[in-house]
């Protein structure tokens, strides 16, 4: 099992968000979490990749079968655990390149690798950025400085195709997106897709479930999963809102 | 723990009570005692056979500096410095002529590796001339013959002082004046060594210039002395760096850089600092009080200081340009990082005299641990400067909340044609951009490290290449530790 999350509580400063939380994955496996604004699922997606701040009071948080609770954020990067953020931050000064590259080699040193030769790492930046239809003149910016929305979503997805990660997280990489855009990071995404890495896709709209077919999805609501199901979960919560949920699972 | 206190006990026996005259003449040792005095600075002139002009210059600096006191202005704090336990002119031990760079010492290449730069490396891949100077004294100078092609001068102080006396005396002294501040006199007093580096008429100097320093020996306050000067015409491009092994006692560095531009011509100095700065609860550390100043005395001349300040327990330094000439420019750029206990109060003055001159200036300042920094510039624009325009921009980066960033710019502008704009920002480096390169694989010191360094790249790329990669390494070490 890649992940495996077993009654997960999580609390930022005094406030419970995430209240026993279960999930597993399999490689191979696509997973959508779906379910209304403020339930947690952002803070899940922290808590899986090592926020600070973002305290698991209780549960355990199992990946590749290793407790990973206490792990850095870096650490749980470099074995492989991926998040597409849902807000991509800007770092100025430091270009795409340059960020790229170093985060390749701190992932490849973890791993004992020698750095990635030069040109060897121009040519896989070539690649991807094909993979992902992104210019050069993005690459050649500071991380997201200055990218629009689209383009920063785009960015999320070129910088998991050049870390390869085993799990990636996917947090509302759809939103704001226009349809050609869509297409591009689903294209990414499934060229990527393997029997040997897994995702978890965070949306609120099934649209980017008819390019990227997931397995399982998950209603969250209120720091929990309410209802699993199939892909057909999706298409009915389209057409039905979260209003029984909140019915039906709201205080 | 005995054998130092017997030393102590020699020393004190050979330096208590007064000091006989003849002991000093004693031109053979290598070491002058503790202490400063009109004998001491006879002692050091004598030792490099000066001209007597130059003795008079600096028993005439001494004796100013016997009238002043320290400057209390700047928000720096430090116990009192005893000048009198100081020893002013010391010679490393020399065995043999040095032929060749395998004969230098070791330690001191050991050094400069450390730093990443091998004198090696730099005479073969960069083409850089190097003037290493080390406890005072020149001890390699190299790519000679490249330069004499131009004839340009680049050697140590003293030996410009002996082969090129009337240079020297023409503009030693006449952008800093001895009467300028209490260290600039410390220094006319005493200075031992330096680099003179002169670009005649029309030459371009086709290789970088570089110079290494070295605090060496314990108890050695450092006393530098540059003087560049380029004619009309002229550039030259000039790198200072420098290096102190780990010392516990604190040391006291005073140099002087004067820069002259003459007509058309353009000095562009750099400098990476890293002396050290002390260990994590302050003890230690070199204070490093520097005039430095350029004189942009002929029209379209053009005088630019880069700097990168992470060394040091106390930085006091305001590299300057006066804008003489009409048309000419000034720039500063600077990026000053103090961790722990360290304290910076730098910045620069930017006198406009001439028409039209312009100056910019840019300065970074990274703060972490328990340190304070301070930016603290002047823009004066005066009657007859004409169409004056400075930008400033002070920008400020804390990590942590028990650091400090300052920002004191005055300007003063006597003709209302001047354009003078500031712009300052103070920011923390944030949680989330340390998340998001955590995030990708990036531990947290290496994520402070490339942060602070795109933070800081504006004045990064004015560096040369070669030192620029010393310089982003140098930013990630200082930070190291100041986070989590
Ligand atoms: N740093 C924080 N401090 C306090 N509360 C927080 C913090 N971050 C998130 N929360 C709260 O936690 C809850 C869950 O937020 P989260 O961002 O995980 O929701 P989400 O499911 O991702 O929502 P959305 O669909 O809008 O992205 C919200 O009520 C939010 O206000
Ligand atoms: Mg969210």
């Amino acid at each position: 099992m890649l992940l495996n999350i077993k009654d997960l509580h999580v609390s930022i400063g005094d406030k419970e968000i995430i209240k026993g939380f279960n999930l597993s994955v399999n490689k191979g496996e696509v997973h959508a979490i779906m379910g209304p604004n403020g339930t947690g699922k952002s803070t899940l997606a922290a808590a899986i990749t090592g926020r600070e701040g973002y305290d698991i009071t209780k549960g355990e948080i199992f990946f590749k079968d290793e407790l990973i609770n206490d792990w850095e954020p870096d650490k749980r990067a470099s074995e492989g655990i991926f998040l597409s953020f849902q807000y991509p931050i800007e770092i100025p000064g430091v270009s795409m390149t340059n960020f790229m590259r170093t985060a390749l080699n701190a992932q490849r040193e973890y791993h004992n690798l020698p750095p990635i030769a030069a040109g060897e790492f121009l040519k896989k930046m070539e690649e991807k950025k094909k993979l992902v239809d992104i210019q050069s003149k993005l690459t050649n910016r500071s991380v997201n400085e200055g990218f629009s929305g689209g383009e920063k979503k785009k960015n999320e997805i070129f910088q998991m195709a050049m870390l390869e990660p085993s799990l990636a997280i996917l947090d509302e990489t759809d939103s704001g997106l226009d349809i050609d855009a869509l297409k591009v990071v689903a294209k990414g995404v499934n060229q990527l897709k393997s029997e040997d890495n897994a995702f978890v896709i965070i949306t609120h709209y099934q649209r980017l479930l008819d390019y990227i077919v997931p397995d399982f999805v998950h209603v969250m609501y209120d720091g929990r999963i309410v209802k699993s199901g199939g892909k057909g979960l999706a298409v009915e919560l389209e057409s039905s809102g979260y209003e029984w949920i909140k019915e039906q699972f709201g205080a | 723990m005995t054998d130092e206190k017997n030393e102590k006990q020699v020393l004190h026996e050979v330096t208590s009570g007064e000091y006989k005259y003849g002991f000093f003449t004693n031109i053979e040792a290598d070491q002058a005692p503790k202490g400063l005095s009109e004998d001491i600075i006879r002692f050091i002139s004598a030792k490099k056979n000066e001209p007597e002009w130059l003795l008079e210059f600096r028993l005439k600096a001494y004796r100013h500096w016997l009238t002043i006191e320290e400057p209390d202005w700047a928000l720096l704090h430090h116990p009192p410095i005893d000048y009198q336990d100081i020893i002013y002119y010391s010679a490393p031990k020399k065995k043999k002529e040095l032929s060749s760079l395998d004969e230098v010492d070791p330690e001191l290449l050991d050094t400069f590796n450390k730093l990443g730069i091998s004198l090696e490396e730099q005479k073969h891949l960069a083409g850089v001339a190097v003037d290493a100077v080390v406890d005072s004294v020149s001890v390699k100078t190299t790519f000679q013959d490249t330069l004499k092609k131009h004839d340009i001068i680049f050697c140590s102080f003293s030996e410009a002082v002996q082969d090129h006396p009337d240079l020297v005396k023409k503009y030693l002294g006449s952008v800093v004046p001895y009467t300028d501040n209490y260290f600039a006199a410390l220094n006319s007093a005493v200075f031992t060594d330096g680099s003179f580096c002169f670009i005649p008429k029309g030459v371009r100097c086709p290789i970088e210039l570089s110079t290494y320093f070295r605090i060496n020996a314990a108890n050695t306050g450092q006393f530098e002395r540059t003087l560049i000067v380029a004619e009309e015409g002229g550039y030259v491009s000039y790198l200072e760096g420098c290096t102190a092994p780990m010392r516990d006692e604190n040391q006291l560095h005073a140099a002087i850089v004067e820069l002259i531009a003459l007509d058309n011509a353009e000095i562009k100095y750099s400098t990476v600092q890293n002396w050290y700065p002390g260990d994590k609860n302050g003890k230690g550390g070199i204070y490093n009080f520097v005039t430095k100043r350029g004189l942009c005395k002929g029209n379209s001349s053009k005088i630019s200081w880069t700097q990168v300040e992470t060394g040091s327990a106390i930085t006091w330094k305001y590299p300057s340009c006066i804008l003489l000439g009409d048309n000419s420019v000034g720039e500063f750029y600077s990026v000053a990082v103090t961790n722990n206990f360290q304290q910076a109060d730098t910045g620069t003055k930017m006198q406009h005299l001439g028409k039209n001159t312009r100056s910019t200036i840019i300065s970074k300042g990274i703060s972490a641990g328990q340190s304070n920094n301070s930016y603290r510039g002047m823009v004066r624009v005066g009657k007859r400067a004409e169409n004056a325009r400075n930008f400033s921009q002070c920008d400020s980066l804390l990590l942590g909340d028990k650091c400090g960033a300052h920002t004191f710019p005055y300007i003063k502008t006597n003709n209302p044609t001047a354009i003078v704009e500031h712009e300052a920002t103070t920011s923390k480096i944030s949680d989330d951009q340390l998340f998001y390169c955590q995030q990708r694989g990036i531990d947290m010191e290496k994520s402070i490290g490339l942060i602070v360094n795109g933070y800081a790249k504006d004045v990064l790329n004015k560096l040369p290449m070669e030192f620029a990669v010393e310089a982003q390494k140098l930013l990630a070490i200082t930070l190291e530790g100041s986070v989590g």
